[in-house]
């Protein structure tokens, strides 16, 4: 557990689903499908995909958050070395906000309006017993300062309506990082916010990882978030992540035809040219086809695509993919 | 005389902090002046709040501007009563952000892209549903499409709908309001390409608000950058986005392009 080189975080063939009792007629949905990845210590890993994809969904099951009728119905969650699965509901509470912190997209919605700032990191720190009363008060405005709020001691008093969204998003990462976690889940954390506060953001978010020296789960969307802030990507399709790899790897050389058409498709240097399209949409996660998800809109679809799914193969190190294209095809 | 010329458009909103306090003015758009020529491709981009979408409504007077003129061919659209609007709003259409809450949920596909043609009384019943075939073909979308429900239809597929109806009354003026970034980015790329076809085929002047510079780097011959309701810089596409002149646009420029230095990869 003290190891360095052992993983904070290590998910193995984690699977939600949703929806169908047993009398169900209708399968249940598996929103999350046999996701494995591991995160290193000091490690950003984002956990990249489009909406439906399952990256929120797996942030939610690793703290075993699923709202209903979600549940687990496989897989293993270990947080530097604790089988978060195993736990009972009150030993898991401890985790939370403690051990693993979380920031969401909209800062608004995830502070109470009714309190000032200061005083919802303070509670952090009380609720987990770490500071109590004026320390706790003392501390807040220290972590407030930490993430670079100007004047923290009055800011502190302010409650959330009085700040801007990137204000608000800074006072969330105060709270996520007050009892030093081991690891931050940010679920794309800058969204809501306008180009030039979103750069500012994820450039906080990086120095508190060296300053907190956690681990940071970034959940995105966006491409160039991830060139941006990452170490290492996990791009998901259809509930599962088709391809693992270095950040710089899996942008400069996607091995699957999903990151591919995804990275093509962008812009590029010629204005007005025509932007090389995906076909088609993301496909119904109740009516998934038997073999590869993405198979019905791969340039590259063989008849292995539609027998069987493929599994993950190791094409160099660290950077794996799912897809027949590299091999294991029977 | 340019196609479009939009000349000292304000907009203000009353806002009451308090229930009897005295109303304060907020000046959404403080006299924004711009040019469009014919079938060109312009860009207003800025970051939320900076008054594009108002400027983008008050040309198409969704909403009703405070002063300024703009003129279409050279026809004033401000204060034009309302028999005259009617008439020249088919020269302009709007393509809206969110294709979810822009199209009626309890019309199909076929009447939403048809409603235009029955409101300005174009066409026989049997002429409009031909036309309707043809737009949904237009937008790529299949036949049977016309029968059914926008929560039938795929966010892309959505969009291609609005795209729909915003060319039945085949208008010259196209406005679109940040058109793919409700968009999954997988699809996002199809509207883009749809958008820059049907602009190419049909002559469109195109007016598009976006906060992405990517996206209007990529489609927009001319740009104009927007903060807190004014226009700080007007240029090409290309000197604004290489060498910006306003601190603002320098700001807006750079924190975008540290998000984006995967345009350069090729797979």
């Amino acid at each position: 557990m003290n190891d360095d080189r052992a993983p904070v975080l290590e998910v193995r063939g984690l699977t939600t689903e949703f929806g169908a009792g047993r009398e169900g007629a209708r399968p249940p949905v598996r929103a999350v499908d046999g996701v494995s990845f591991d995160i290193a210590r000091g490690e950003i890993l984002a956990l990249a995909g489009e909406s439906g994809s399952g990256k929120s969904v797996t942030a939610l099951s690793i703290v075993r958050l699923v709202p209903p009728p979600g549940r687990i119905t496989a897989g293993r969650v270990r947080l530097e070395g604790l089988d978060l699965l195993a736990l009972d509901e009150r030993e898991l509470q401890r985790i939370r906000g403690s051990r693993i912190g979380f920031v969401f997209q909209e800062p608004m919605t995830a502070l109470n309006p009714s309190f000032t700032v200061g005083d919802q990191v303070a509670e952090v720190l009380q609720v987990h017993g770490i500071a109590t009363g004026a320390a706790a008060r003392a501390r807040a405005v220290e972590l407030l300062d930490a993430v670079r709020i100007p004047e923290p001691a009055h800011r502190a008093r302010d409650f959330p309506h009085q700040l801007s969204g990137g204000m608000r998003q800074r006072v969330l990462i105060a709270a996520a990082v007050a009892c030093r976690p081991a690891l931050v889940i940010a679920d794309e954390p800058t969204t809501a916010l306008d180009a030039t506060v979103q750069a500012e953001i994820l450039d906080l978010l990086t120095s508190m990882r060296r300053e907190f020296g956690l681990s940071l789960l970034l959940i995105t969307h966006d491409p160039a978030i991830v060139a941006r802030v990452a170490d290492r990507v996990a791009v998901m399709y259809a509930g599962r992540i088709v391809e693992t790899g270095p950040a710089r790897g899996v942008l400069a050389s996607p091995l699957h035809p999903y990151t591919r058409g995804l990275l093509a498709s962008l812009p590029g240097p010629v204005p007005g040219a025509r932007l090389e399209a995906i076909p088609g949409a993301a496909p119904d996660l109740a009516a998934l086809p038997p073999g590869c998800a993405f198979a019905p809109r791969c340039p590259e679809r063989r008849s292995a695509c539609d027998a069987s799914r493929p599994a993950a193969v190791i094409v160099s190190p660290g950077h794996e993919a799912r897809c027949f294209l590299h091999g294991g095809a029977a | 005389m340019a196609f479009v010329e939009v000349a000292g458009l304000v907009k203000t909103f009353e806002r009451r902090q308090a229930l009897w306090g005295r109303p304060s003015l907020i000046r959404a758009v403080d006299g924004v002046s711009f040019t469009i020529d014919e079938g060109e491709t312009f860009g207003l981009v800025g970051e939320s709040g900076c008054g594009k979408t108002t400027t983008a409504r008050c040309l198409l007077r969704l909403v009703e501007p405070t002063a300024g003129s703009f003129r279409l061919r050279g026809e004033e659209v401000f204060g034009l009563p309302a028999a005259r609007l009617r008439r020249l709003r088919r020269d302009m259409q709007m393509v809206f952000q969110d294709p979810g809450s822009s199209l009626n949920p309890r019309m199909t596909a076929g009447a939403i892209v048809e409603e235009g043609l029955v409101i300005h009384a174009l066409g026989s019943p049997a002429e409009r549903r031909e036309r309707v075939r043809e737009l949904l073909d237009l937008v790529g979308l299949d036949t049977g499409a016309a029968s059914r429900y926008p929560r039938e239809f795929s966010g892309g597929q959505r969009q291609r709908i609005g795209i729909a109806r915003a060319l039945a009354l085949r208008p010259a003026f196209l406005v679109a309001d940040e058109p793919v970034s409700a968009l999954d980015l997988s699809v996002q790329a199809q509207v883009v390409n749809l958008l820059m076809d049907l602009q190419q085929r049909f002559g469109l002047t195109l007016l598009l608000v976006a906060h992405d510079l990517r996206l209007v780097r990529h489609l927009c011959t001319r740009v104009a950058v927007m903060h807190r309701g004014r226009i700080v810089e007007t240029g090409s596409a290309g000197t604004v986005f290489r060498t910006p002149a306003h601190p603002y646009t320098r700001a807006l420029v750079s924190a975008s392009a540290g998000l984006e230095p995967v345009t350069s990869i090729q797979p």
